[in-house]
C-alpha cells in the first residue's frame, strides 16, 4: 500500500492524472476543501471501510475528480499506481467515480444534484440507528446548485435539524446566473448554520467545520477565486 | 391493497429494526400508526418526490431497508433520474411501491396516470417487479421483500379481482384448454378468465412480472395445439413482449399483446370501467380479440 503523503505532494499526483505539470494544482478547486476534511476533520480511515460509526463524505460534484482521486491516494485508500491509467477500460478511475470501484468513495457521483438528498437519507437512517456521532459531509459545486433537487435536500434538512449534516459548497463563480448574495444565505433561510470562508486557507476551514452547530444542519461556502488564493 | 400494504409494512417495522417508510404526503394517515411508533423510521419529505427516491439511496446506504411510497406518475416518472442512479447506480436497494395503477382514478386525468411504469422498470437491469391483483397476494410480495435488500417494485391498485389467484412466485395455471395460451397479469385476471369462457385456452396468471417465468410459460406452450400467446397487461400494452420472446425463442410462435393503449392519450374522464372499453381491456374488448388472433 501507498506511504501516505503530504499535502504539498497532490500536484504531483494530479499531474499524473491529467499530464498537466504547470497548471493542475491551482485550477483544482477541490483540492484543499478536500485535503483538510481527509486529513484534519474526517473521522475515516483506509482499514474502516465497512464501519457503521465512520463519517462519511459525499463527492457530490463528481466531475473533475483528480484532486480526490489524489488525497484518497495520499491518504492510503487508493494505491498509488492507479492514477496513471486512470480513465482506462479496467482503471477503477473514471471521470466520475464510481463507489462499487474506488475503494473509499462512499457515493458513485456525476449526474448534479444527487449527493445532498442522498445524505439527507443517510443522516435519517444513521439518526434511526441511533449513530448520532457520525457526520456525514457533503462537496457541492456552485453551478451544481441549480438543480432543483439539492433545494428540496435543503428545506428538509433544516427544518428537521439535522447537524450531522454538513455541506461544503466550493463556490467559483462557475455558474451562469449566480447566486446573487452569496451561497449561505439560500441554506441559512431554510435553518441551517452558515460560514464563509476562504476555500484555500486550511485554518479557516478547519475553524469553519469544527465550530459546534448544535441543532442545526452547517453549511460551509467556500470562495475560490479570492485575490491571492489562486 | 394500500390498507394490506401499509398494515403488513408497520407491522414488520416491529420486528425489524432496518425498515424505514418514505412519504411525499400521499399516505400519511395510512402510515401514522407506524409514525408513532417509529417517529424516526416513517419520514414525510413533505412534497418533494426527487428527494424522496434519493432519501431512500441514503438510507439503504446507512444499512436501513427504504420502503418508498407515493402515487406512482410521482414515484416513477419525475423522479426517475433518481431511481437510475441514487439506487442501482449505488448498487443499493429498495422497495418502490406505487398505488394508482395505470388509471385507478380517471377524473384526475392524465397527470395522474402510469401506464408506462413497468417499461420504465424495464430499461434499469435488477428489478423485480409485482403487479398483484387481490389484497390477499400483497402478504407473499411483501415479506420477502422486506427481509431482503435488492430492488423491488410494486404495484398497487385501487382495484381487485374477485379473488387472489396467485399461488407462487412463477405463473398460475387457471384454465387448461389446447388453442393457446392466454397470460393475465395482476387485475386482468377477472376480464380474462369472462372473456376466455367457453374457449379452448390455457389461462396463466401472474402476480410477479419481473424475473418473468418463461418456463412457466414454456411448459403451458409445450400442451398446446399450436403456439399462440396472448399477453394481457393492465399497463402499456406489449411490455412483456420482450420476455415472452426471449422465453419462446427456441420456436416459431405467434404473440398478441393487449395492455393500455400506446397510440394516443386518451383525454377523458369518467369511470376507470370506461377506460377498459377504450383500450379493449374489458372483457368483451379481450375476448373479440382473442378470437380473431386464434381464429
Amino acid at each position: 500500500m501507498t506511504t501516505p503523503r503530504a499535502f504539498a505532494e497532490l500536484p504531483a499526483l494530479i499531474a499524473r492524472m491529467t499530464g498537466d505539470e504547470k497548471h493542475s494544482a491551482a485550477a483544482n478547486s477541490t483540492m484543499d476543501v478536500l485535503w483538510v476534511l481527509y486529513d484534519r476533520v474526517l473521522d475515516v480511515s483506509p482499514d474502516r471501510l465497512d464501519d457503521p460509526d465512520r463519517d462519511r463524505f459525499y463527492l457530490s460534484k463528481g466531475h473533475g475528480p483528480m484532486a480526490f482521486y489524489a488525497v484518497l491516494a495520499a491518504k492510503g485508500f487508493l494505491d498509488e499506481s492507479v492514477v496513471d491509467d486512470w480513465t482506462a477500460f479496467d482503471s477503477p478511475l473514471g471521470q466520475h467515480p464510481d463507489r462499487v470501484l474506488v475503494p473509499g468513495a462512499e457515493i458513485s457521483s456525476g449526474s448534479l444534484g444527487h449527493g445532498l438528498p442522498l445524505a439527507v437519507g443517510t443522516v435519517l437512517g444513521l439518526r434511526a440507528q441511533g449513530r448520532t456521532g457520525v457526520r456525514v459531509v457533503v462537496l457541492v459545486g456552485d453551478a451544481e446548485l441549480d438543480e432543483g433537487s439539492n433545494h428540496e435536500a435543503v428545506a428538509l434538512a433544516g427544518r428537521l435539524g439535522l447537524d450531522q449534516l454538513t455541506v461544503v459548497a466550493v463556490n467559483n463563480f462557475s455558474g451562469t446566473h449566480g447566486w446573487p448574495g452569496g451561497i449561505a444565505d439560500r441554506f441559512t433561510v431554510e435553518g441551517w448554520a452558515g460560514r464563509t470562508v476562504d476555500g484555500r486557507d486550511h485554518e479557516d476551514l478547519y475553524a469553519a467545520f469544527t465550530t459546534p452547530h448544535p441543532g442545526r444542519p452547517l453549511v460551509v461556502e467556500a470562495l475560490i477565486g479570492l485575490e491571492g488564493s489562486e | 391493497m394500500r390498507e394490506v400494504f401499509a398494515n403488513t409494512v408497520t407491522a414488520a417495522m416491529d420486528t425489524d429494526p432496518r425498515i424505514a417508510v418514505v412519504l411525499a404526503e400521499i399516505s400519511r394517515d395510512a402510515f401514522a400508526p407506524a409514525a408513532r411508533r417509529h417517529p424516526d423510521r416513517v419520514i414525510n419529505v413533505g412534497i418533494r418526490e426527487q428527494l424522496m427516491v434519493s432519501v431512500g439511496g441514503g438510507l439503504a446506504l446507512a444499512g436501513m431497508r427504504p420502503v418508498v411510497h407515493t402515487y406512482g406518475p410521482f414515484l416513477v416518472e419525475r423522479p426517475f433520474e433518481q431511481i437510475k442512479l441514487d439506487l442501482g447506480h449505488q448498487d443499493v436497494g429498495a422497495l418502490l411501491v406505487s398505488i394508482g395503477g395505470s388509471y385507478d382514478d380517471p377524473v384526475w386525468g392524465r397527470t395522474h396516470q402510469v401506464p408506462g411504469d413497468v417499461a420504465l422498470f424495464d430499461t434499469l437491469p435488477g428489478w423485480t417487479v409485482h403487479s398483484p391483483g387481490h389484497p390477499a397476494e400483497l402478504p407473499a410480495l411483501l415479506e420477502p421483500a422486506l427481509a431482503g435488500d435488492d430492488l423491488v417494485y410494486l404495484r398497487l391498485s385501487t382495484r381487485a379481482n374477485a379473488r387472489p389467484y396467485a399461488e407462487g412466485p412463477g405463473f398460475t395455471t387457471l384454465r387448461r384448454g389446447r388453442r393457446g395460451v392466454v397470460l393475465a397479469v395482476g387485475t386482468t385476471a377477472d376480464a380474462v378468465l369472462a372473456a376466455t369462457e367457453g374457449q379452448d385456452v390455457t389461462v396463466l396468471y401472474a402476480a410477479t412480472v419481473r424475473p418473468f417465468d418463461g418456463a412457466g410459460l414454456r411448459a403451458a406452450v409445450e400442451q398446446l395445439d399450436r403456439p399462440d400467446v396472448v399477453l394481457v397487461e393492465p399497463y402499456l400494452r406489449g411490455t412483456s413482449a420482450l420476455p415472452v420472446a426471449d422465453a419462446l425463442r427456441r420456436q416459431p410462435h405467434r404473440l398478441l399483446s393487449l395492455g393500455v393503449s400506446r397510440d394516443s392519450e386518451v383525454r377523458a374522464y369518467g369511470t376507470p370501467e370506461q377506460h377498459d372499453v377504450v383500450h379493449g381491456l374489458d372483457a368483451g374488448g379481450i375476448a373479440k380479440a382473442v378470437r380473431e388472433f386464434l381464429g
